[in-house]
């Protein structure tokens, strides 16, 4: 007999679906289903819902798993066990493991321990250069066969504008997108934070914004030159922003994405040396903030995506230039996407959710982030009124490294279902 | 003396930026006090006898390390000086890690150089002793702006309204800074000078002019201060080279005699002699280059008394 699950007396919001009313949403064998017979629905396991808003689980176009070589600041099950928490019931881990994910061998190890420890859907991708030394192309077509839903260059980015320009000349036969994390490196030497004023007064070597400027403008030109999708991520700069209206207006075929804290923090944060500020690209001023919420309201930037990038207390606790780069981001994403788009009165509440979820989904083509009939039960419910300060010990990730510690947020995932099946009850992981 | 200045609440001495100008002053005033008893014939205090000063210099320096040793010394301090060349990066060992091992060896009052910036203030939040801050990479040298600023004190009994050129390599400069945030808060007119690359706009949000024209930027100016060009900085291409930089902002006689008549020539140290200043105005009359060494000794002196627990007016009334 079929399982059915009924999800009760919620605020369903389906965006894509233009769905936005109180009501029952029904799981049958872990897809999304009608409302089944009465003879199904007397045997339906029940989760209240009343009062919480049900959504497409969330979709993450940017995290890093650190599997393999780097399990002590996260493994698949500390990070899918994290995005179950934060909503997310897919995500996308970037290569820039130890090895670096550069051969169809590597994506097979990961894809195992995906297959093992994860408690929510992963997508790998493989690198563009080998060994991500941006020197020769990495096999794109193995690492295709092999399962990789896009390249990219993990935290790096090819500055050799030739080689860019086959790997996505060359990828783009395979139908693979290219992630970009726009840099140019020749620009951010030394640098450890946004350059300007704040960077002045700390004397802290600042990284400016040409530095992405220049390489979102290469790789509009190299779409439109070849025709391949080429993803941009973590966009912070306005003229980043403008650039890629441009390029939109004609069509190119290029996308971006932007983090929670890239669109809720700005670089005066670092004034007190805290390296949970440190990341890259870095914090800017207020005006690129509200260009990155202005970019994802018409569009230009397709999604939010969250860079999770975990590191160890022990890593993080240096001077702040010797400190890495990066942050985590799955806990705490929905609550701050919603603050600053939709608290804020700039999105509607299935606009914001779309932005996690629909977009990012159909960026890569994952076929995920909706509750049309049919689709996997893939499944957010979460509380748009409860208040909660995340602490070191409240993430399920294996590392803390979160600007938002101490700072009360708004709205809490209370159930995550992958495929039907109930990962995380709003406390625990379930096994 | 009346001592007329507010009490220190502070352990440590980080930044000046952090400071208001009672705090300034206190040191001042404490200072003063110190100076007097470096002149007499028995130079010392027992003011900190049986208190061990660690110095923690992560950077090489000379002067700043004596400063501070001559100052713990006449304090009557134990001193112990840890030159630790290596960063913690390179050594292996986290700079917590390696304070936390210096607390454990009763160390009272810990003095440190560091190249990040950030360091100072990050090692004072982390440990209970008082901490100094001889300098945290670009960002401050507490005690040299403290010392510069009170050397103009004394020339000119207050720095209200004065006009002050600071000339040199700003950006990467903690002496700068330091002295940016101790001149504005004492109500000088501080105009930066310096290549556009090494003088960024920026700076005019601390409330400083900026200019990359020597002689307007000097004209009417009653002290400038040098700033020594670094040599390693070159790398960075900040400007074509030395003699270009030399031709272009080196102090020499000609364009001192932009400034006011009689204005004041300082510089921390070490100077490159012809490179941002000729020879002979580092020696001449008008450099109170000296001065300032000296007086490095009795701020550090009322910064380490202070920051130890010390009352100013105890000093004040000596």
């Amino acid at each position: 007999m079929s399982k059915v699950q009924r999800i009760k007396g919620g605020r369903i919001i389906d965006p894509k679906n233009k769905r936005d009313e109180v009501g029952d949403l029904y799981i049958i064998d872990g897809k999304i289903a009608d409302k089944p017979s009465d003879d199904l629905l007397n045997n339906a396991e029940i989760h209240d819902a009343s009062g919480l808003v049900v959504c497409p689980g969330f979709v993450d176009l940017h995290v890093h798993f650190r599997v393999p070589g780097q399990t002590h600041k996260e493994t698949i099950r500390t990070g899918t066990s994290a995005a179950a928490a934060g909503g997310f019931t897919s995500v996308v881990c970037m290569p820039n493991t130890s090895p670096p994910a550069d051969n169809a061998g590597t994506i097979q190890f990961i894809k195992d321990a995906i297959e093992r420890e994860a408690v929510v859907n992963v997508f790998p991708t493989g690198c563009i250069t080998v060994g991500m030394e941006g020197k020769r192309l990495a096999p794109t077509g193995s690492l295709s066969e092999a399962g990789i839903v896009a390249i990219s260059e993990g935290g790096k980015c090819v500055q050799d504008n030739g080689l860019m320009r086959r790997a996505t000349q060359y990828a783009h036969m395979f139908n693979i997108p290219v992630i970009d994390h726009c840099q140019d490196d020749s620009l951010t030497r030394d640098g450890v934070m946004n350059e300007g004023f704040v960077s002045t007064k700390l004397g802290l070597v600042g990284s400016p914004k040409e530095a992405e400027d220049i390489v979102v403008s290469r790789n509009v030109i190299l779409s439109s030159a070849t025709g391949a999708h080429i993803h941009m991520q973590h966009i912070s700069s306005k003229t980043a922003v403008e650039i890629l209206r441009r390029a939109k207006a004609r069509g190119t075929n290029v996308t971006a994405e932007a983090t929670p804290h890239h669109i809720s923090l700005i670089d005066e944060e670092i004034q007190s040396f805290d390296t949970n500020f440190k990341m890259n690209p870095p914090l800017r001023s207020e005006e690129d903030r509200i260009a990155l919420i202005e970019g994802l309201k018409d569009g230009t930037i397709d999604c939010i995506a969250t860079g999770h990038a975990p590191h160890t207390d022990y890593e993080k606790e240096v001077e702040f230039d010797y400190a890495p780069f990066g942050v985590i981001g799955l806990e705490t994403a929905l609550s701050v996407a919603l603050g600053e788009l939709y608290h804020s009165k700039r999105l509607s509440l299935s606009e914001t959710l779309s932005l996690l979820a629909q977009r990012p989904s159909e960026i890569l083509g994952l076929g995920k982030g909706t509750l049309d009939t049919g689709a996997s039960g893939d499944i957010c419910v979460f509380d748009p009124e409860e208040v909660w300060t995340p602490q070191k010990d409240s993430f399920f990730s294996k590392s803390s490294n979160s600007p938002w510690l101490g700072r009360e947020l708004r709205n809490k995932v209370k159930k995550t279902f992958v495929s039907g099946r109930l990962v995380y009850d709003g406390e625990r992981i379930l096994p | 003396m009346a001592f007329s200045g507010m009490p220190w609440n502070r352990k440590d001495l980080i930044s000046i930026e952090s400071l208001n100008v009672e705090e300034i002053e206190t040191i001042f005033e404490t200072a003063e006090a110190f100076k007097k008893i470096l002149n007499r014939k028995t130079a010392k205090t027992p003011a900190l006898r049986g208190k061990t000063v660690v110095n923690l210099f992560f950077e090489p320096s000379t002067r700043t390390r004596v400063a501070f040793e001559m100052a713990a010394n006449r304090l009557s301090a134990d001193i112990l000086s840890l030159d630790m060349k290596t960063s913690s990066t390179t050594k292996g060992e986290t700079l917590r890690d390696t304070v936390d091992t210096i607390t454990a060896l009763q160390a009272d009052i810990i003095v440190i150089r560091h190249s990040a910036p950030g360091s100072a203030g990050y090692i004072a939040g982390v440990v209970d002793l008082p901490v100094l801050n001889a300098g945290d990479g670009a960002h401050e040298h507490p005690t040299q702006a403290l010392l510069d600023c009170f050397t103009l004190r004394e020339k000119w009994g207050s720095l209200k309204d004065r006009k002050i050129a600071i000339l040199g390599d700003i950006l990467y400069s903690r002496v700068a800074r330091s002295n940016i945030w101790a001149m504005t808060k004492l109500g000088a007119e501080v105009t930066l000078v310096g290549p556009s690359t090494l003088v960024p706009h920026e700076f005019e949000q601390m409330g400083v002019k900026v200019s990359h024209d020597l002689k307007s930027a000097l004209e009417d100016k009653e002290a400038v201060m040098l700033l020594r060009i670094q040599h390693e900085r070159q790398n960075a291409s900040a400007f074509p080279s030395l003699n270009e930089y030399t031709s272009m902002f080196g102090l020499n006689k000609t364009r001192l005699s932009w400034l006011k008549k009689d204005a004041i020539i300082m510089h921390p140290g070490p100077i490159n002699r012809g490179v941002e200043i000729d020879s002979e105005l580092a020696d001449s009359d008008q450099s109170v280059i000296l001065e300032q060494v000296t007086n490095g000794l009795a701020i550090r002196m009322a910064a380490l008394y202070l920051c130890s627990g010390g009352k100013a007016e105890a000093v004040a009334s000596d």
